[in-house]
């Protein structure tokens, strides 16, 4: 058994009186355990949505309308707020994009490691404390038991994120899932922050839900890869396989969109438009009215996602590799 | 921002807005067309009649059908005088928020664009004007006004007097909300575009700045029309706004109550009611449009 | 190299810190330390850094938008730093900018023919209203957007079409000279190629210049013709773009080359130690990068290098740069 597994996961949120739009519209998903996942996709595409509906966390007025989240076979949707708060932030944790919404700024950071910690074990202050600094010793926060009585504004971006990450291990989760972690921050701040995620999820084999735009930062960090769509997984594999030879249009284009790839005083690929929002979607595959290989096909019907790929007119394995 | 059609569905979706909006109409519409609709017309002491006096409502016994909710101490019809003294309230409510609004938008403008000592001079006057009760300075104003000049002069200046000083005394709330917002928009890069092409401050900030803090100052000049007629009412009940020959509903409720005890309640209560109704409606016009124009707290596909 | 078309000698800007006004000391903030470029006609001169390095002080400071506390600037061999308004309105036509964020950058209240139509108005007045309106739809053709466009607001558009409107604004007075101010990190992935391309056909059809201003190297590298690394208002390192990525000289600019996420992985395997930027307001008296530095010396914490430049050309402001 897989440690999660979502099945045909929907989320819709009401619009006027009657209908509903759907934010996610069936998404599949199965994480082993310290396996690394990558999440991939434009604003709006819906990938914040899906780990908001890990944890439950879907706010108001949207819900999960269909589907199942299996975690070691226990359905998360089914349990109570009581039941799921033993997972959420125990062995499931979250790093948000900004760390000042998981920070409390009137609090000092001892506080909220000990704080968070005896919420989930029965621990005394000073065993508590100990394993606090040895967590932030853990993400290299330098002269660690000083800082335990800092302030988060008394930290630059980059220490208070290595923080947050050191709140979401001290419970030895058994899943991470990163929203964006390194958005806010500068460039060497996101290698150094990456880089710790890597090594402390290969260390302690914890499996990993990145959720990012960026595909430089999936490559570097993870195994397998999803790029997400308007509410839908339109690909899924091994993260250098679906790289090296994209065989969805809209992965292929994501990537020769990159400037890496493109010579200098070369133009770069684009894909025309711009992804449509939730609220009118066109029939059928939503990437169509994009795409340069879409048919009526394409216009009339949803692909199914087969062989981690959801289109009609996939790009082969010679039209893939170039 | 909320577009037209936006903004009417939400208010034709809203049983309050609804409400709060029909009733304030009712009561803009009575007062504009009282000459028309009104029985008599409570100026013209040509149809006054002595012996009409203390009637009460036309229902009770002793009362008279021209007079469907009574007469005063000086035989006007309460409905009639109701009418005009509407329209007067509410003129003045309406005048004081636009001299309000003016000092207080261009005041605000300018300490939030120029910023500096201009912007610390112009806000510590608006804490000595907030520290000063409005009330306190119209009465002191009123007063001496009144001791100045003789009872008609007074008359004929009084709504004048009213706006005047309602409004100046109150221009900080205006004041301080355009300078917030202005800061808020004067950071953002639409404006600096506009200074990358060289337009003067000036054009900035009326073309540019001036219709982004708009909204908010809808939602402040709705409540603060509701606060100016209250205002006027106290004064007039103190018998310091306006003069019972040309009553507003203030000096209505004033003019009835020495009567209250002698059994003639309709003087004063139907004014009152009217005034009640009035400023509710206001308020919770105010607090919808606070609700709606407020990107924050709005949901859905508007 | 006389012939630049800006070119800033020695430029300072200083920010006075909020404080009390009875205040003893005044702190200042060193946004910009004596920084000079020279960007030639046709160039596309990118500016790479981290937050707080000063990259958009300059290209405000260049646009008129922050006057410099010292130093002078240059535009095709005239002083406009201390111009009065009336000398400088002629120079403005030939000088735009195009900002970070497109949701911010146009007027909520106005709609798209106004926002074009004022800097002609302003600019130009000896335009009549006809000819402003044929120069409103060429440009608008030019930068790819729909001449249907003209009367709808900004909220009626996407990301990506703003930010179309706004090159198109910077555009309307056919300008010589643009500072692009991170226009494409507000974009999502498939849109930034988009406004990439624009602006090279633009720069190929007009003969524009480009003062780019970013902090993605990725972009540097398929863009830029040369480019100036900044560090804590400071050039480090300025070079020709290929230089800089084959021989990169400065060690921050190494620092900065490695922390881009490879598309083929494996760079994050690596732990990184914490760096953090040093306090803007009390500047140690050496190299600034020299905290954060792996090379650095006693030397380098004492005596601040100056920017020489190098055998292949390149300026670096390193002691041990060669």
């Amino acid at each position: 058994m897989a440690m999660l597994e979502i099945k045909d996961l929907h989320v819709a949120f009401p619009k006027g009186k009657k209908s509903e739009v759907e934010a996610l519209r069936g998404v599949n998903l199965t994480l082993e355990k310290g396996e690394r996942l990558g999440v991939v996709g434009e604003s709006g595409a819906g990938k914040s949505m899906l780990a908001f509906a890990i944890l439950n966390l879907i706010a108001e007025p949207g819900r999960v309308s269909q589907g199942s989240i299996a975690f070691h076979g226990e359905n998360l949707l089914e349990l109570s707020e009581r039941d799921i708060r033993s997972i959420r932030g125990n062995r499931i944790s979250m790093i948000f994009q900004d760390p000042m919404v998981t920070l409390n700024p009137v609090l000092s950071i001892g506080t909220q490691m000990v704080e968070t910690l005896k919420a989930h074990r029965r621990i005394s202050d000073a065993e508590a404390r100990k394993l606090c600094i040895a967590k932030l010793k853990e993400v290299a926060i330098p002269s660690a038991e000083s800082r335990l009585d800092a302030y988060p504004h008394e930290l630059s971006g980059g220490l208070r994120q290595r923080v947050v990450i050191a709140i979401a291990l001290l419970t030895d989760p058994e899943l991470i899932i990163a929203d964006e972690p390194t958005t806010a921050l500068d460039v060497t701040i996101q290698a150094e922050i990456m880089a710790l995620i890597l090594k402390l999820c290969r260390d302690k084999d914890v499996a990993l839900i990145l959720i990012t735009h960026d595909l430089g930062v999936v490559a570097e960090v993870t195994e397998r890869i999803m790029i997400m769509y308007a509410g839908l997984c339109v690909e899924t594999g091994a993260t250098q396989q679906i790289i090296q030879a994209p065989h969805h249009p809209y992965s292929a284009g994501l990537l020769k969109a990159l400037p890496q790839f493109a010579g200098r005083g070369t133009r770069l690929y684009q894909i025309p438009g711009s992804m449509p929002p939730i609220t009118a979607l066109p029939p059928g595959c939503a990437y169509h009215p994009r795409c340069e290989r879409a048919t009526d096909m394409c216009k009339a019907q949803i692909p199914p996602l087969e062989h981690g790929c959801a289109c009609f007119h996939p790009l082969d394995q010679t039209e893939a590799a170039s | 921002m909320i577009s037209l059609k936006g903004f009417i569905t939400r208010f034709l979706s809203d049983p309050v807005a609804i409400g709060a909006g029909s009733v304030l109409l009712i009561l803009v519409l009575m007062a504009i067309l009282a000459p028309f609709l009104a029985p008599q017309n409570p100026y013209d002491l040509m149809q006054l009649d002595i012996m009409d006096s203390e009637m009460p409502p036309s229902w009770k016994p002793g009362g008279d059908e021209r007079f469907l909710l009574g007469t005063d101490a000086q035989g006007r019809g309460v409905l009639s005088t109701i009418m005009y003294g509407t329209g007067i309230s509410l003129l003045i409510g309406i005048g004081a928020v636009i001299v309000q609004g003016v000092l207080g938008v261009t005041l605000g403008l300018i300490a939030g664009y120029r910023g500096g000592w201009i912007d610390a001079f112009l806000m510590r006057l608006a804490d000595i004007q907030m520290s000063l009760s409005t009330l306190m300075i119209a009465i002191i104003v009123l007063a001496i006004f009144q001791a100045a000049f003789d009872a008609n002069t007074y008359a004929d200046y009084a709504i004048f007097m009213l706006i005047v000083i309602i409004g100046v005394a109150e221009w900080p709330k205006f004041a301080r909300t355009v300078r917030s917002s202005v800061l808020g928009e004067k950071s953002k890069e639409y404006v600096d575009a506009a200074r990358v092409i060289g337009l003067p401050p000036r054009k900035i900030m009326v073309t540019h700045i001036l219709p982004n803090t708009l909204t908010p100052v809808l939602v402040i000049s709705t409540i603060q029309v509701a606060e100016a007629i209250m205002t006027e009412a106290a004064l007039s009940f103190l018998g310091l706004g306006m003069p019972t020959d040309r009553p507003s509903l203030g000096s209505l409720i004033r003019s009835g109550f020495e009567f209250i005890f002698s059994g003639s309640w309709w003087i004063t209560l139907y004014p009152a009611i009217v005034l009640v109704v009035l400023i509710l409606a206001l308020n919770l016009l105010g607090d919808w449009l606070r609700d709606v124009l407020n990107p924050k707290l709005r949901r859905g596909d508007d | 190299m006389t012939d630049a078309i800006v070119e800033t000698k020695g430029i300072e800007v200083r920010f006075p810190l909020p404080t009390h006004f009875l205040a003893r000391e005044k702190p200042v903030l060193h946004a910009l330390n004596g920084v000079d470029i020279a960007i030639q006609p046709g160039e596309s001169f990118c500016v790479v850094g981290e937050s707080g390095c000063g990259k958009t002080t300059l290209g405000r400071t260049i646009m008129g938008l922050q006057s410099p506390t010292a130093g002078e600037i240059y535009f095709n061999g005239q002083r406009i730093d201390q111009m009065d308004e009336a000398a400088r309105k002629p120079i403005r036509r030939d000088m735009q900018m195009v900002f970070q964020n497109p949701y911010a950058s146009l007027n909520p209240r106005r709609n798209v023919f106004e926002t074009l139509a004022e800097p002609i108005r302003h600019l130009m007045p000896e335009k009549t209203g006809p000819e402003v309106r044929a120069q409103v739809e060429e440009v608008l053709a030019a930068t790819g957007c729909d001449p249907s466009w003209q009367r709808k607001l900004p909220h009626e558009f996407s990301g990506g079409q703003r930010q179309r409107i706004a090159i198109a604004r910077a555009l309307v007075t056919n300008p010589a000279f643009i500072v692009a101010d991170e226009p494409i990190s507000a974009l999502d992935v498939s849109i930034q190629a988009q406004i990439l391309n624009l602006l090279d056909d633009l720069q190929a059809e007009r003969g524009l210049t480009y003062l780019f201003i970013t902090h993605d190297l990725s972009v540097v590298e398929h863009f830029g013709t040369r480019v100036a690394v900044m560090y804590l208002g400071r050039v480090m390192e300025l070079a020709e773009t290929d230089t800089l990525f084959s021989a990169p000289k400065h060690p921050y600019t190494r620092l900065l080359l490695d922390a881009i996420p490879k598309i083929e992985g494996g760079s994050f395997d690596n732990p990184r130690e914490p760096g953090e930027l040093p306090d803007p307001v009390n500047m140690p008296p050496g190299c600034p990068f020299a905290p954060r530095c792996p090379m650095a010396e006693a030397r380098c914490r004492t005596e601040r290098p100056e920017l020489r430049t190098l055998d292949n050309g390149t300026q670096a402001a390193c002691h041990f740069a060669e």
